[in-house]
């Protein structure tokens, strides 16, 4: 086996022009950002009825993203296999790089962005929102170190310790997240204690698509030799992620199907939501998922670099549509304060909440991902962080054609 | 000499007033009537109350907005956001109608910050903005809070408001603004000076009062009578909450 040798990218064209690609869509975002900001949130789509809205999304995936961008790190370090130790750093940086993009998001979009510091030295320890706060720059500390471990050659024995501690904390972190809307009764749409390990699987699944993608672009592009046995072993790990989304997803409404009480809230996402139910079938589960499915298990397409990229591609895609259905779907379901009751208002009880996204709002969103990709390609050109090669015969001796 | 002229009648009102305070006093110790609440200004709010208040949805006549509008006065909101969709408005205090489709009966009701005795806002705000005073008055710290909403998020009585522009011209005892969250404050300002809130004040009814203001606290005061005699009912009792606002007829 040839030991993988890691090397910083070159100094290239393309390189000065992914990070000016990536810089221009962040100052636009950062525009967006003072116009939201500087005239308030009337400007934007979100109101009092649906209270958080695309940025949330956006947010909420990229931080879902980044505990499942580790995933080739925790395999590598947790469950000892070897064939993806070459190319976990770029997983750990990955994952830190999302988190940043996702909290960038999530603070800007704030009513007072400017009291961080107060979110920073006020802490209710009851809220799940502070725990968040903790688990989140703590998952930052714990992936810088666990980084040094993995790229510093005298540090390396103590990368598996690293690595189970990035493993439970990522998995206690994404709990956070999925409580953020499992712990709230108020509303019909949430209450679930599976939103926590609902969230935990999406996250494998997101994290692995935006991985695959940044490992397809980055060695295309820097024209390193990637060979089909990470390729293959990833991509039907991404398939077996998609499969148990989609059984989160079943069982989550199968339950509340069985309630009566719920049966209000489960037809309006799934049969008469507009908007919503259109993103449940066909962007969470047709694009997101039976697709995908599609193409990575068909022997026309399952070997395809191409199409492995187009599903990892529709992941995303999907899993911002099951994202968009979770958060404002189940905003936009009235309240239930009386039940069996027919209720109006000024103040718009019992009517679904209106929401549409404004321009701002959706460019504050795609900063985020711009952050977290000018984060990844920084990082790949200042530090030794790619293996110069992922040819079969790097990753896994034993690997044979055959295999594929 | 003035000085003295002024200290006699300080004193003779000060006998009067002992007259009167000893007139409604059965027993040392045991009032006829409770005095004014007025709670000193460096005395900070304490549990031995609980304040409520009570609505009777059979004295609310749907056509009275009553109530809405004493509070938007009282606290000034209502008209100064000029910009913000009416779904971005705030409402502190809101009247709703119910029909039930089965028979058709129709009531109305006003529905604001219930007050909870275990508030969803204060468990899950991050900062500790959202807190609820040992008196029970449920509110907003505008110096703290961040502009997160996920208050609102997890209010089930959509009593909370976010501000969506900036505003000019605020009342002093109601500050608000731009990027924070903002809810019916029982009209802390007036109770911590022995009043009632504005909307019971206002409050006509149709033969009698719709609203009441007490102490839940005092088995005497008259809330806590009322809810004794005729009982009383939570919105979404179901979830525990032991909300301070309570309605009978619903």
């Amino acid at each position: 086996m040839k030991k993988p040798v890691l090397r910083e990218v070159n100094d290239s064209m393309g390189f000065y022009a992914l990070l000016a690609l990536f810089g221009a869509i962040i100052l636009i975002a950062l525009g967006a950002t003072y116009y939201m900001e500087h005239n308030g949130h009337w400007v934007t789509g979100m109101n009092n009825q649906i209270v958080w809205g695309m940025p949330h999304v956006f947010a909420l995936f990229l931080i879902i993203a980044a505990s499942g961008a580790l995933n080739v790190s925790s395999i590598a370090s947790v469950f000892g296999r070897y064939q993806y130790k070459p190319i976990s750093p770029l997983s750990t940086v990955l994952a830190a790089a999302l988190l940043l993009g996702g909290l960038m998001v999530l603070v800007l979009d704030l009513g007072r962005p400017d009291r961080l510091i107060v979110a920073m030295t006020y802490y209710n320890f009851k809220s799940i929102f502070a725990w968040n706060i903790i688990l989140y720059n703590g998952f930052l500390a714990i992936l810088v170190v666990y980084l040094w471990t993995q790229l510093d050659q005298t540090k390396n024995k103590y990368s598996k310790l690293a690595g189970f501690v990035a493993f439970f904390w990522r998995l206690i972190l994404t709990t956070g997240t999925g409580s953020i809307f499992g712990f709230l009764v108020a509303r019909q749409g949430y209450d679930a204690a599976i939103m926590a390990p609902m969230f935990i699987i999406m996250s494998f699944a997101f994290g692995l698509a935006v991985f695959m993608l940044v490992m397809f672009g980055a060695y295309k592009w820097t024209q390193r030799p990637l060979g089909d046995a990470i390729v293959r072993r990833l991509k039907n790990l991404l398939g077996v992620f998609i499969g148990a989304v989609l059984y989160f997803t079943l069982v989550f409404h199968l339950t509340n199907l069985y309630a009566t009480e719920h049966h209000g809230v489960e037809r309006f996402i799934l049969m008469d939501g507009g908007i919503y139910t259109t993103l449940f079938w066909w962007g969470h589960f047709v694009i997101g998922g039976l697709v995908p499915l599609a193409l990575l298990y068909l022997p026309q397409t399952g070997m395809k670099r191409s199409m492995i990229a187009l599903a990892s591609v529709l992941v995303i895609l999907g899993g911002m549509a099951q994202l968009y259905v979770i958060i404002i779907g189940g905003q936009a379901y009235p309240l239930e304060m009386f039940p069996g009751m027919e209720v109006t208002s000024s103040f718009f009880d019992g009517v679904v909440g209106t929401y549409s996204p404004t321009l701002a709002e959706t460019l504050l969103g795609i900063g985020g991902f711009a952050i977290a990709m000018l984060l990844v390609t920084f990082v790949a050109r200042v530090l030794r962080l790619l293996p110069e090669s992922l040819a079969d015969d790097v990753v896994d001796p034993h690997h044979s054609k055959a295999d594929a | 000499m003035t000085m003295q002229n002024t200290d006699q009648s300080r004193r003779k009102f000060l006998g009067t007033s002992a007259a009167a305070v000893a007139g409604v006093t059965i027993a040392p110790g045991v009032l006829l009537h409770t005095p004014a609440q007025a709670r000193p200004v460096d005395q900070p709010a304490t549990s031995a109350q609980r304040w409520g208040i009570l609505i009777d949805t059979n004295q609310c006549d749907a056509g009275c907005n009553d109530c809405v509008t004493a509070c938007q006065s009282e606290n000034g909101w209502g008209s100064n956001e000029t910009k913000s969709s009416p779904e971005q408005q705030a409402e502190w205090i809101r009247k709703v109608e119910l029909k039930d489709p089965n028979t058709g009966y129709k009531q109305s009701l006003p529905v604001m910050c219930q007050h909870c005795e275990t508030p969803p806002c204060v468990d899950v705000c991050p900062t500790g903005a959202s807190m609820k005073r040992a008196d029970g008055i449920v509110l907003v710290d505008k110096h703290i809070c961040i502009g997160c909403r996920y208050c609102m998020m997890a209010c089930p009585y959509k009593a909370r408001s976010f501000i969506h522009e900036t505003l000019t011209d605020q009342k002093t005892v109601a500050p608000r603004g731009k990027g924070t969250v903002e809810s019916c404050t029982m009209c802390v300002h007036r109770v911590d000076d022995g009043g009632t809130p504005a909307c019971v004040e206002a409050c006509p009814g149709k033969n009698g009062k719709a609203m009441v203001f007490g102490d839940l606290n005092d088995p005497n005061s008259e809330i806590s009578q009322r809810l004794k005699q005729y009982g009383g009912k939570q919105i979404r009792a179901d979830l525990g909450l032991n909300p301070g606002v309570r309605y009978q007829g619903i």
